[in-house]
């Protein structure tokens, strides 16, 4: 497979075009998607109350977000979780392979976390001959094909179950052709079963960092997520430092946000709240937990008033879901780690505008990504604001972002500059469209990258202007 | 953007922002867009010297050209009246984004609150009550995004569809999902752009209904050009020329 990169956007998202059946797993897993955020805020009133209290509840933990962390680290200190910070993906690594390294740990069991995606964590321990296992359904799914997550938090769902029971006969020992989804699962989770029972750590994202108590929340489905943070001897818990909440009475908003946008379900099957390690006299849980906390270009984002909003997300996918783009294309298009709309505003951060400069324009700015965003995250602004910064150099009044003006496009800025003249010389405005008029007949019928799919538009004989001068109006 | 709209009583005197590519290709959109304001006993003037928003500078992030054509096309109307404007994203651009390029300039916000896009201003403002004069239709209408989650236009327009007594709106598949314009969008973009018109043409036209309206001529130029490619017979038209048809109103 080549190398995913946001620089190969164009390419990728061909190839994904080409693909029908790429087109057809996506848009039935968009349809069913959408069907059950819908009906899971069936009562537009309630639905608006539930959303406006999220959003509120995001910008006020970010606006005190250093403080917050401040606390975090002191309240997670105090309960015996062990803090680290990680500016880079490398030194986030650092931090989890020295622990791992500690246990002499040969086998790491994961639950879904989308940061250990963002720093590589995988390949990184193989390289050091520590296997990672992937336990979330899905993850496990593309683990096995050597694939990537194409979804935040559907990381299969490019694939149809006749491709996942294809992929269960090359990899899984007995197993047997089917399409019957629970037969499907009941042969991972015995796989699954076999991984949790060996691994020296688990390692585990975190959906919110209580500040308050010192809490790490833990949301799934599968039940995965509490097998890694309790079986094994150490739970290294890894974030990005935007994660954190001010108090747990945060949550139950946040909660019911997230689940109903992104599944819409209620609530999910598990919720786990992590508040030390095993205590004495306890039955269960690891012995040591750690908590990493990442910045890897978040601060950058946190320094600007406006772009600090993309800091909002809470990862539910409800964007990509509604996204016309993301629907077509698909995940691995992207050639980043987080796809779909609210990648086109966090990548720039993460990787620089130089590497994910052409994101942004990938949008048509239809809106429905902002619609849908349960924390109210305005990601057509963003998506304009980073057109903006990728265009041209440092702006006064904002902070530098890395790669600013890195696609900047002297012939492009030439056009602009000429459009911005003639839309102030109606005089010559007008020569131009008559220009235009004159010459449609030799128009060809199809006009470049617009006619692979439309002809040409014709202009009219007369403008309106003319028009209602011969019915002497103006 | 949510913050609700209170609209101003109905005035004697309004501006028609008729949009450059109303201008370019389908200028009759404007006259019937006149007729149907005549109708409700406004006076209405079209200024000359309007070109562009400006939202194809801002869309692309030249925000420093976006504002010098918002500037020169703010100063064409110097009268306090309403300016009305023939398109969802266009009126969009100057009643949101213009807020967002003179970040508080009182002036500008003023100006902005001015701006209504057309069907609103029908629906809203002046209260608009067509009497149908046609045969039975079934048209299907395409909403501009812009229009549907900037302008909230979806709603007036399918209300003055909806006075119609002779005329079934039908849903097509998908009705709330982008064309895949989005201006230059199409042109950097072109494969995923395509995809996105070939559904939208597919769905409009396996709605069945012989005829489709827009209040958008942008998003027309973009599914006009593409049902024409494929050889289809069916051609989008402007909202503004369907409804002064529909009152008897129309060109021959």
């Amino acid at each position: 497979m080549a190398e995913h990169s946001p620089r190969r956007f164009t390419p990728q998202a061909q190839e994904a075009l080409a693909s029908p059946v790429i087109r057809q797993n996506f848009r039935g897993a968009m349809d069913y998607l959408r069907k059950a955020r819908s009906n899971a805020f069936s009562d537009p009133v309630e639905a608006d109350a539930v959303l406006a209290k999220a959003e509120a509840v995001r910008r006020r933990c970010l606006s005190q977000l250093p403080a917050l962390l401040e606390t975090l680290e002191q309240r997670c200190t105090a309960n015996g979780i062990q803090v680290h910070w990680a500016e880079t993906p490398a030194e986030a690594n650092a931090i989890i392979r020295a622990l791992c390294q500690r246990e002499d740990a040969k086998l790491v069991a994961k639950g879904k976390s989308m940061v250990s995606e963002e720093i590589g964590l995988n390949k990184h321990l193989a390289g050091l001959g520590i296997d990672c296992r992937e336990t979330d359904m899905g993850e496990f799914i593309v683990q096995l094909d050597g694939d990537r997550p194409s979804h935040i938090i559907m990381p299969a769902i490019h694939k149809n179950k006749d491709e996942i029971s294809a992929t269960f006969e090359q990899h899984l020992p007995d197993f047997e052709a089917t399409r019957d989804v629970d037969q499907l699962i009941a042969a991972g989770r015995q796989a699954l079963r076999e991984k949790f029972q060996a691994a020296e750590v688990g390692l585990t994202g975190v959906n919110f960092a209580v500040a308050e108590t010192g809490t790490l929340c833990l949301v799934e489905n599968e039940g995965n997520g509490r097998m890694c943070s309790t079986i094994p001897r150490v739970h290294i818990a890894v974030t990005g430092i935007e994660k954190v909440v001010e108090q747990l009475s945060d949550i139950a908003p946040l909660y019911s946000a997230l689940t109903r946008s992104a599944t819409g379900q209620a609530i999910t099957t598990y919720f786990n709240m992590v508040s030390s390690p095993r205590r004495p006299g306890e039955w269960d849980g690891p012995e040591e937990v750690h908590l990493v906390l990442l910045d890897n270009g978040r601060s950058q984002a946190f320094a600007d008033d406006e772009l600090r909003q993309t800091l909002q997300c809470i990862r539910c996918g409800a964007c990509m879901n509604h996204c016309p783009v993301y629907g077509r294309i698909g995940g691995h298009a992207y050639g980043t780690v987080y796809p779909g709309p609210i990648g086109k505003i966090i990548s720039p951060h993460l990787l620089g505008l130089d590497d994910a400069g052409e994101l942004p324009t990938a949008s048509s700015l239809c809106g429905a990504c902002g619609e849908v965003c349960p924390v109210g995250i305005p990601i057509p602004a963003l998506l304009q604001r980073l057109r903006v910064e990728a265009k041209h150099g440092a702006s006064a009044g904002h902070p530098p972002l890395k790669g600013q003006g890195a696609k900047a496009n002297r012939l492009e800025a030439l056009a602009m500059k000429g459009f911005a003249w003639l839309a102030r010389h109606p005089r010559c405005y007008r020569a131009g469209t008559w220009l235009a008029r004159r010459l449609a007949p030799f128009y060809p019928r199809r006009l470049g990258a617009w006619g692979q799919c439309r002809v040409t538009p014709k202009p009219a004989p007369k403008p309106l202007s003319q028009l209602l001068k011969e019915q002497r109006r103006v | 953007m949510d913050v609700i709209r209170v609209y101003p009583a109905k005035p004697a005197h309004v501006y028609l922002y008729a949009t450059c590519l109303v201008d370019l290709f389908d200028p009759q959109a404007g006259l019937d867009a006149i007729g149907l304001l005549e109708r409700q006993g406004l006076a209405v003037t079209v200024v000359t010297g309007q070109t562009c928003c400006g939202q194809p500078a801002y869309s692309a992030g030249y925000n420093d050209e976006a504002r010098a054509v918002a500037q020169s096309q703010m100063a064409l109307f110097p009268e306090p009246w309403p300016v009305v404007v023939l398109s969802g994203s266009c009126g969009g651009m100057m009643h949101h984004h213009y807020r967002r390029l003179f970040a508080g300039d009182a002036a500008v916000a003023a100006f902005c609150e001015r701006v209504f896009e057309f069907t609103e201003f029908l629906v809203q403002v002046c209260r608009a009550k067509l009497d149908d004069k046609g045969e039975p239709r079934q048209v299907t209408m395409h909403t501009s995004c812009a229009a549907r989650r900037e302008m909230k236009v979806h709603v007036t327009a399918s209300q003055l569809l909806g006075q119609l007594a002779q005329v079934e709106l039908v849903k097509h598949g998908y009705q709330e999902e982008c064309c895949g314009f989005g201006g230059t969008f199409a042109v950097r973009h072109p494969q995923i752009s395509q995809a996105m018109v070939e559904d939208k043409t597919r769905h409009i036209v396996n709605s069945g209904a012989p005829e489709l309206v827009s209040a958008d001529w942008g998003c027309l130029l973009n599914i006009n050009g593409a049902l024409e490619y494929q050889g289809e017979r069916l051609q989008g038209r402007h909202l503004a020329s369907f409804l002064l048809e529909r009152v008897g109103g129309g060109h021959g």
